[in-house]
């Protein structure tokens, strides 16, 4: 029983992990796609053809393989602006992941242009890197953080982004546009709609949409956007930072170092150009390398497919779970607003020892807060457990987690 | 170990039916704490008279194995003397429970218990009985446990 979108098995084929066992003989059904993707040959093949062939430092020298590994980095860069349809690759910085990106913009953007009483706008749903920078540069500055609400269906209220923007003391409104925990799938362009008519700036973390929806910068219309290569096929320790040319031009740089200078002098510098401007220090050329071959991996099966897939799975995994009972679904049950994540509480059953008991048989699900302690406390849970898919997840794999679950309910005699 | 094994009915009992649940008015050792990596948390209350522990309460949240750990606790060292409470090992805690090779992941839960009261010892011994070398001795046990 297969979704009829993509082929999956030659999918599959792509993913040599997907064919290791766990717990000596169980086929790993890999459920937690929301903290990291697995990674297909290909992306695994371009980072080790970098180290075995083209391995050297980049911009700077002049021999060969510099070249090689240049032209490499820089594609992907270009890769990037036509994959979330932004005009000026320039605008596109390398970060560690979608959590620097954020800390760049709290500290570079922040610092400038936030001040005492300034409010700065984000969700009760965010994941703590959006939470967490804001609190910091609030704290400096002694301005406020307020938070949209979040309703009983999963969804923001967006009453409270209005009530904000009526104080005229809102100089940033930022939000994830998916849920990491609810899976909800914000909607994202009536708040910059409404943030713009006020001419306040947004910042979207894409970390869970970019790899789940097609998603158009220049359509979004918001001032930065960021996301992080691993959860979209990629290697960890890549992220990007999106932002308009002429915010990144008015920023101070967020590390001082190389490459990221113009002219250096005993007591003062230019800047690089953008992005260098923002990218100090050797980067991580091998995994941006490896992004690059992510992207294209994507490309070929095209973002539309990638998320009817995930549609048609995580339909099928919430018909399935609707019947056990005792269980409790948060978020949106109409699929058309969420994405394929999917947390629940079994019973009286503790998240930990649900994801231990089903881990026997071999599926790996998150369990906990979730990063999103403030969302916790809002649905008045300390953690919930969390199945979240991918382009090489059946509805075969499924029925093991749904089977599993039964166990867990036998275990706890409930 | 299997779930089969760690989810006894004694454990689903002291997860479900927690002993000396709840807070003491006028407690001699108070000590919270959590697990940052999953969000258990624990507080632990005791009195202490003449060298021995002569009450003991916990509240918290958590999954099964780190309740019935702190609720099991709270048994084995009511009444008990003081002495033999700041001696208390990790082994003594696992026996207890019955639960021995459990994963790097889940021997925290199990654990979480015995480290709050440690560090409620260290508080105690440190700030109240002004008793250094064995408030550091409990301390640097504490901090040892995972």
């Amino acid at each position: 029983m297969q979704t009829s979108v993509i082929n999956i098995e030659n999918i599959r084929n792509d993913f040599p992990i997907l064919k290791r066992k766990v717990h000596k003989d169980k086929a790993l059904v890999y459920f937690d796609n929301a903290a990291t993707t697995q990674k297909p040959i290909q992306v695994i093949d371009s980072i080790s053809h970098y180290y075995l062939n083209y391995n050297s430092n980049i911009h700077r020298a002049v021999h060969e393989l510099a070249e090689e590994a240049t032209l490499a980095y820089e594609t992907t860069r270009d890769k990037i602006a036509k994959f979330i349809n932004v005009k000026n690759r320039e605008e596109i910085v390398f970060v560690r992941g979608t959590t620097e990106a954020i800390n760049l913009v709290a500290y570079a953007w922040g610092r400038q242009n936030v001040n005492k009483d300034d409010i700065i706008v984000t969700t009760e749903y965010e994941h703590h890197s959006n939470i967490v920078p804001w609190q910091l540069l609030v704290k400096e500055k002694g301005a406020k953080l307020e938070y949209i609400g979040v309703d009983d269906n999963g969804e923001l209220i967006l009453d409270h982004l209005d009530k904000y923007l009526e104080t005229g003391k809102v100089k940033l409104v930022t939000f994830s546009q998916m849920s990491n925990v609810l899976g909800t799938i914000t909607n994202s362009e009536e708040i910059i709609r409404r943030c713009k008519k006020k001419g306040v700036r947004v910042l979207v973390d894409g970390a869970q949409s970019v790899p789940h929806l097609k998603v158009d910068v220049q359509k979004l219309d918001c001032d930065f956007f960021a996301f992080s290569a691993h959860k979209m096929l990629g290697p960890t320790g890549v992220g990007v930072l999106w932002a308009r040319k002429e915010l990144l031009e008015s920023m101070a740089p967020f590390n001082g170092g190389g490459d990221m200078i113009r002219e250096v002098h005993k007591y003062e510098t230019s800047w690089n150009d953008l992005p260098y401007k923002f990218e100090a220090g050797t980067p991580n050329i091998a995994d941006v390398i490896g992004f690059g071959a992510a992207l294209d991996y994507l490309d070929k099966i095209g973002m539309d497919k990638v998320r009817e897939h995930e549609m048609e799975i995580t339909k099928y995994a919430l018909d399935k779970m609707s019947q056990i009972k005792g269980i409790k679904i948060y978020g949106p049950m109409d699929v058309a607003k969420r994405g394929g994540v999917i947390s629940f509480n079994l019973g009286d059953i503790h998240p930990h020892d649900l994801a231990t008991i089903i881990d026997e048989d071999g599926v790996a699900i998150r369990s906990g807060h979730h990063c999103a302690q403030v969302l916790m406390e809002r649905l008045d849970v300390s953690a919930t457990s969390r199945a979240s898919f991918y382009i090489y997840n059946t509805k075969d794999e499924v029925d093991v987690f749904i089977k599993s679950l039964y166990r867990a309910k036998e275990l706890f005699r409930i | 170990m299997s779930s089969a094994d760690i989810y006894r009915e004694i454990i689903l009992d002291y997860y479900r039916n927690p002993r000396n649940y709840g807070k003491l008015p006028n407690p001699d050792v108070a000590q919270r704490d959590s697990n940052p990596l999953c969000g258990d948390e624990l507080e632990m209350h005791l009195n202490i008279k003449e060298n021995k522990v002569v009450d003991v309460k916990f509240t918290g949240k958590g999954c099964a194995i780190s309740q019935a750990s702190a609720s099991m606790l709270t048994e084995l060292i009511m009444g008990k003397d003081f002495e033999a409470v700041k001696k208390l090992s990790k082994e003594d805690i696992l026996d207890n429970l019955g639960l021995h090779d459990l994963g790097p992941a889940r021997i925290k839960c199990a654990l979480l218990s015995l480290k709050v009261l440690k560090s409620g010892l260290y508080s105690y011994l440190s700030e109240k009985l002004k008793d250094t070398a064995s408030a550091d001795k409990i301390k640097e046990e504490a901090s040892g446990l995972y």
